[in-house]
C-alpha cells in the first residue's frame, strides 16, 4: 500500500495532522455506519406502528370472528385466518418431510458424482426463483394438469414447494455441524446408516431444522402473489368444511378441496379498494400478519441463538 | 458366520436378519434419494409448465415483436404485446431500488464486520433478520399509504401509483440482503489481512476500503446480484403501489405496471383457461424466469471466478 510515498513527511505536526484526519474518517465512517443502521431500525418501528395505529379501531373479537362485508365496519378476517391455518397444515405436512428427507440424503448419503450436483445445483437455483414463478407453476400444473382446482390444496402445496429450499438448506447446515466422531462411535457398536440418521443425526440437529421450518412458515403467511397467481377467490363468505367430524372416522379431507381464502390476500384486496374504511382492515390485517411473523422469526432467532450457544461436541 | 451357513446349508436367523436389514436400508436410501431428486423435478416443472404455455403464445405472437414493442395492451381491441411496455417498469423500480440499497447496505455491512463490537453486531443482525421477514404486501402497504403521500408533500405532481415510492420500499426491504452477504464476505476475509494494515498504521476506516472491501469484492458483487434478482422478482410492492396499467417509461414519478405485476392483474380478473390472456402471463413468467435465472448465473460465476483465496 503506498499511500503516503507521494508526499514525503516533513515534520512531526504534519503527522500529528494527519493521524487525526484519518481518525476523523474514522469516526465520521462509525457515526454514518450507526446512522444508517438506526434509520433502518425506525423504518421498521414506523411500519409497525403505522399499522398499529391505522388499524387500531378495527381490533376486537369482531374482527376475528366475522366474515368478509360489503360494509367495512362489518367486514372481518374469520375465513381468512381460518384460510391460513388449513394451508399452512397442508405446507407444513408436505414440506417438513419431504425437505428433512432431502437434506439428509445429501449430506448422509450423497456420493459425490452428478447426480448430487445436480440436485444440489437445483436447491440453491430453486431459492433464488421469484415466488410468482411458483404460482405460475401451480396454475398450469396442479389447478389445470392435475385437476385440484382453486383449492386449499393447491395452495398448499405451492408453499410447500416454496418453502422446501429453506428447509433443505437448514437441515444441510444443521447436519454438517456435526462432527464426523458421533457417527462413528454409532457405527462402532453396530447400528446401520439410517439407525445413525434416526437416532443420532436428526435429534442432534433438531434446533436447526426447527429454526429453518418457523422461519420458512413464516415466510408461508404472508405469500401473497403465488396465491393470488392460482387464481385464489377473494371474496369468501363461508368456512371450508371442519376437519374433524362427529362420525367414524372422525376426519375428513373435503376441506381440501375446499374454495378459500388467506390473511395477505384479504389484505390486499382492502388495500385495492378506494375506501378509507377498507384501508383501516387491511391495516388491522396487516399488523395481525406482521405479529405473527415477528413471533415466529424472532422465536427461530432466538432458537438459533441458543442452539448455537449450548452445543459444544 | 458364513461357515456356519455352508456347514447347515439353511440360511441361519442372523443372515436372515441382516438380509431383512438390508433390504429396509436400500429402500430407506431410495426414498431420502426420491426427495432429494424431488427438487430437480420442481425444476423442470417450472421450465416444462412455463414454455409449453408459452409456445403457442408464441405461435399467435411473434418473438421479434415480443421483445421490440413497447406497447403491451391485451385488454384492448388492438391487443399487442410488447414486453418491453413491462420490462421498463421492472428495471425502473429495480434501478431505484438498488439506489436506495446498495449504499445503505454496503455501509451496513462495513459497519457490521469492521467497526461494531460483537455485543452491538450479535443485536442488530436480528433486526435486520426481522425487516426480511416482513410480508411483502406489508411493505405494499407502507408504499402506498406512507412513503407516497409523504413524497407527495415534497412533490406535489407525484400520482398516487408510481414507480419512487414502491421503489423506494423495495430498496429498504433488499437491504438486509446485500448487507448479510457482503458482512459474511468481509468476515471471511482472514484477521491477518487485518493485523496487517493496522501493522502499518492503518486505521480501521482505511483497513476495510483498502483492504477488506477490495479482498470481499466477488462477495460483496455477488450480493448486489442477488438483490438485482430478489427487486426483479418482486410482486407485492409493485403490485399494491405502482399501479397495473402497462406502461413504456422509465420517469419514476409516472405509474407503470412491471411484469409481475401484470401477472398478478389478470390471475385477478377472470382468467380463460387456454386464451391468449391466459398464455401471455406464462411468456411474461417465462421472461421474469430468464431474466432472474441470468442473474443468479451471473451472481455465482463472480463468487466463484473472482474469489480470494488465502
Amino acid at each position: 500500500m503506498a499511500v503516503n510515498q507521494a508526499k514525503p513527511i516533513k515534520d512531526l505536526g504534519e503527522v500529528r495532522k494527519l493521524i487525526k484526519e484519518h481518525k476523523r474518517n474514522d469516526f465520521i465512517f462509525a457515526a454514518v455506519g450507526m446512522f444508517v443502521i438506526a434509520s433502518l431500525t425506525i423504518t421498521l418501528v414506523i411500519l409497525f406502528l403505522d399499522l398499529f395505529f391505522d388499524g387500531y379501531p378495527r381490533f376486537g373479537i369482531d374482527f376475528f370472528t366475522s366474515y368478509p362485508s360489503r360494509k367495512a365496519i362489518q367486514a372481518g378476517i374469520l375465513s381468512a385466518w381460518v384460510g391460513s391455518s388449513l394451508v399452512l397444515l397442508v405446507t407444513f405436512l408436505v414440506a417438513v418431510p419431504l425437505g428433512i428427507a432431502a437434506g439428509v440424503y445429501l449430506e448422509e448419503y450423497a456420493k459425490k458424482n452428478w447426480l448430487s450436483d445436480l440436485i444440489e445445483i437445483n436447491v440453491s437455483n430453486l431459492a433464488g426463483v421469484p415466488s410468482i414463478i411458483y404460482g405460475l407453476l401451480a396454475l398450469g400444473l396442479f389447478v389445470y394438469s392435475f385437476d385440484l382446482g382453486q383449492s386449499i390444496l393447491t395452495a398448499g402445496l405451492t408453499l410447500a414447494l416454496l418453502m422446501l429450499p429453506i428447509v433443505i438448506v437448514s437441515t444441510r447446515e444443521a447436519i454438517r455441524a456435526i462432527p464426523v466422531h458421533i457417527r462413528e462411535a454409532a457405527f462402532a457398536v453396530g447400528a446401520t446408516k439410517w439407525q445413525v440418521v434416526l437416532n443420532h443425526v436428526i435429534p442432534y440437529s433438531y434446533g436447526g431444522i426447527l429454526t429453518g421450518v418457523i422461519i420458512g412458515m413464516a415466510r408461508a403467511i404472508g405469500e401473497t402473489a403465488p396465491v393470488i397467481t392460482i387464481g385464489a377467490l377473494t371474496f369468501i363468505a363461508f368456512l371450508p368444511p371442519s376437519p374433524v367430524g362427529a362420525e367414524i372416522p372422525f376426519v375428513n379431507f373435503d376441506w381440501l378441496e375446499s374454495g378459500f381464502t388467506v390473511l395477505p390476500i384479504q389484505m390486499f384486496n382492502w388495500i385495492s379498494r378506494p375506501q378509507y374504511e377498507f384501508h383501516v382492515n387491511a391495516a388491522a390485517v396487516g399488523a395481525v400478519i406482521i405479529i405473527l411473523t415477528a413471533i415466529m422469526n424472532g422465536f427461530a432467532i432466538k432458537l438459533r441463538y441458543n442452539v448455537r450457544k449450548k452445543i459444544k461436541w | 458366520m458364513a461357515t456356519k451357513v455352508m456347514q447347515d446349508l439353511v440360511i441361519s436367523p442372523e443372515l436372515a436378519k441382516n438380509f431383512r436389514r438390508n433390504f429396509t436400508e436400500k429402500i430407506i436410501e431410495f426414498g431420502l434419494l426420491f426427495s432429494a431428486v424431488f427438487a430437480v423435478f420442481i425444476t423442470t416443472a417450472i421450465v416444462y409448465v412455463l414454455v409449453s404455455e408459452a409456445i403457442p403464445f408464441f405461435q399467435h405472437v411473434s418473438i421479434y415483436e415480443f421483445l421490440t414493442d413497447t406497447v403491451w395492451t391485451p385488454n384492448y381491441s388492438i391487443k399487442r404485446y410488447g414486453i418491453l411496455a413491462l420490462i421498463s417498469g421492472t428495471l425502473t423500480t429495480t434501478f431505484i431500488a438498488l439506489l436506495v440499497a446498495v449504499p445503505l447496505g454496503t455501509i451496513t455491512a462495513i459497519y457490521l464486520s469492521e467497526f461494531a463490537s460483537h455485543k452491538v453486531r450479535e443485536t442488530i443482525k436480528p433486526i435486520l433478520e426481522l425487516l426480511v421477514g416482513v410480508p411483502t404486501v406489508v411493505f405494499g402497504y407502507f408504499a402506498l399509504m406512507l412513503v407516497t403521500p409523504l413524497l407527495q408533500k415534497i412533490y406535489p405532481d407525484l400520482t398516487t401509483f408510481n414507480m419512487l415510492g414502491p421503489g423506494i420500499v423495495m430498496g429498504i426491504m433488499i437491504v438486509p440482503y446485500i448487507a448479510s452477504v457482503s458482512e459474511d464476505a468481509m468476515r471471511a476475509v482472514p484477521m491477518a489481512m487485518r493485523e496487517g494494515a493496522y501493522a502499518m498504521g492503518a486505521t480501521r476506516f482505511q483497513t476495510a476500503i483498502k483492504v477488506i472491501a477490495p479482498a470481499a469484492t466477488s462477495g460483496i458483487v455477488a450480493s448486489y446480484i442477488l438483490a438485482i434478482s430478489r427487486a426483479v422478482g418482486e410482486t407485492m410492492i409493485v403490485a399494491v403501489a405502482a399501479g397495473q396499467q402497462p406502461n413504456f417509461t422509465f420517469n419514476p414519478v409516472e405509474s407503470a405496471a412491471t411484469i409481475t405485476a401484470y401477472i398478478v392483474s389478470v390471475a385477478l380478473g377472470d382468467l380463460e383457461h387456454g386464451g391468449i390472456g391466459y398464455q401471455s402471463i406464462f411468456a411474461a413468467g417465462l421472461t421474469l424466469l430468464v431474466m432472474t435465472l441470468m442473474l443468479n448465473i451471473l451472481g455465482h460465476w463472480v463468487r466463484k471466478k473472482y474469489a480470494e483465496r488465502y
